[in-house]
């Protein structure tokens, strides 16, 4: 199953009309599965109608991949029903958790990178990936917090679960530069560092400045266009490992399509060669 | 070399400090809850939690106000966080939270008018399945009208409420069209069905939500009638049924089984 994806769009449903007329080549979708694990109606009326004319790509936020536990059966289930109706082109989840003990909490959270936790992430996604019958790419999260008894680097953790479970790769941009200011680190250099070869899908948004503490403290808030500091990572990026399905993610403060298609045909151009110039 | 289930202990404790009011709470995270950044957690997990409740109770949070129902729901999540990941469901007992929220005494139809915006959201999951057109009444008149059957849609909801017009309530502050005036303080019920896969509502009397619980319940149209006789003598069944046939509320009818 091959697609034709250069640059696609977070689907909102402000959008679906707009989104069902775009006849642009090469763009793709991507929404949450969670939004349309329904028994019918209006909801999947929609995203079959706009799977129709473009690829989609699922991006869950519920696996809880990094939980000290196996992924819930039932919602695993219903992943693997939603993806057979929509035949999706990618298939993405997070480096995080969020259901634990049968209780939701809709975040991304953290967890220290040890030994112990990589064989548990790894087993999680290796269970996926054998319920879907399909290679799903994990993402990079954004980190708010200092924890202690990290045993592992991020992206030396990712490469790790790449060759153990033979995943992709989701990275964000955005998470990156977001991370490296507030934990103090060089963005480049974790890019540069960051397993190419495994990367499906690349995401860019924007951020913002915690409303409290300003820019000690930038918040992943999928509010603003993509900033140029994230930009120029990822040209540096694709210069790197080549193109890949590149996303605009933008959840919150949302413009008109056409400017959304706009930051898309952006990315879309970077990735056709020759590359075109700067932002 | 940290111990086996060092992951699960940290996510109890992380678990347990995102809704801790107070820091002591997680000796255990100290260092972690210390940083400023932790807020963005706790409020990230409250706020997506509260927006899923605002957006799934549109009609309460217009009676009430934002305000009023970002605090009510702060305090329902803070006690029951989503316990699963479609947050378009979550919230399915707010209406009984409501009822027994002290805060809310005064406003005695709030917890029927929750209930409404929770019936539109379980019809508008419901599975699909074409509706029985109104000409199905032609077939029932030509057939033993008394041992037929009807199914209602899967998307079909429906509910009575005696002591209060929770419908006019409710359908005034579901749209933004809602129309003033007085309102005639008596039981109504209300009916919701899915036709063309777009949710739709009408009032429904008390005849009709029997009739529906009936019709639900596998009985026949004799049993349905019968009952919908017993709590109004004086129902227009053929009228009822032609408004029933006409919203979309039935899927399938069987004659004479």
């Amino acid at each position: 199953m091959t697609h034709f994806l250069d640059a696609g769009l977070g689907l909102k449903p402000q959008h679906y009309d707009a989104a069902l007329a775009c006849s642009t080549a090469g763009l793709w979708f991507e929404v949450h599965p969670e939004n349309y694990m329904v028994a019918g109606g209006p909801r999947l009326a929609w995203l079959e109608a706009i799977r129709s004319k473009h690829p989609l790509s699922l991006h869950g936020v519920a696996l809880s991949l990094a939980a000290d536990t196996e992924p819930d059966a039932a919602h695993l289930k219903r992943l693997a029903e939603l993806a057979r109706r929509v035949e999706p082109a990618l298939i993405s989840e997070h480096l995080a958790w969020s259901t634990w003990r049968g209780a939701y909490h809709p975040d991304l959270l953290p967890f220290p990178r040890t030994t112990e936790a990589l064989a548990r992430v790894a087993d999680n996604v290796s269970r996926t990936q054998d319920a879907l019958q399909q290679r799903i790419a994990v993402e990079n999260p954004s980190h708010y917090l200092k924890l202690d008894g990290h045993e592992w680097s991020e992206t030396e953790f990712l490469r790790e679960l790449v060759r153990r479970t033979g995943c992709g790769l989701l990275l964000d941009v955005n998470n990156v530069y977001v991370s490296a200011c507030n934990m103090g680190y060089s963005a480049e250099e974790y890019i540069d560092a960051f397993p190419g070869e495994a990367v499906m899908e690349i995401h860019l948004a924007g951020h913002a400045p915690d409303p409290r503490l300003g820019n000690t403290l930038l918040v992943d808030s999928h509010d603003a266009p993509v900033a140029p500091e994230v930009w120029a990572l990822y040209e540096r990026l694709i210069r790197r490992i080549g193109t890949r399905p590149t996303l605009i993610e933008r959840d919150d403060n949302l413009p008109a399509f056409d400017v959304l298609l706009a930051e898309r045909d952006h990315a879309a151009a970077l990735l056709r060669p020759p590359v075109a110039e700067a932002a | 070399m940290i111990a086996v289930g060092a992951l699960a202990r940290f996510q109890d404790d992380f678990a347990r400090a995102l809704l801790a009011q107070d820091d002591a709470a997680s000796p255990a995270l100290a260092t972690l809850t210390a940083q400023p950044a932790f807020a963005i957690y706790r409020n990230s997990v409250m706020k997506s939690s509260i927006d899923a409740l605002q957006a799934n109770y549109p009609a309460v949070s217009r009676i009430v106000g934002e305000e009023w129902l970002r605090a009510a729901a702060a305090i329902y999540a803070r006690d029951a966080l989503p316990g699963l990941p479609m947050l378009l469901q979550y919230g399915a007992d707010f209406a009984d939270f409501l009822a027994r929220f002290e805060p809310a005494a005064e406003l005695t139809y709030l917890p029927g008018v929750a209930r409404l915006d929770r019936l539109w959201t379980e019809a508008h999951v419901a599975a699909s399945e074409d509706a029985l057109l109104p000409t199905a009444a032609q077939q029932l008149a030509s057939g033993n009208f008394f041992r037929a059957r009807l199914q209602p849609h899967a998307a079909t909801r429906w509910a009575w409420f005696a002591d209060a017009p929770i419908y006019t309530i409710w359908s005034r502050n579901r749209s933004d069209d809602a129309v003033d005036g007085d309102i005639d303080w008596r039981g109504e019920g209300a009916l919701l069905t899915r036709p063309q896969d777009s949710v739709q509502w009408r009032a429904l009397d008390h005849a009709g939500c029997v009739f529906l619980d009936n019709c639900a319940a596998g009985g026949t149209l004799a049993d349905a009638a019968q009952a919908a006789l017993e709590v109004e003598p004086d129902a227009d069944l053929g009228r009822l049924m032609a408004n029933l046939l006409e919203a979309g509320a039935f899927s399938r009818l069987d004659m004479n089984t």
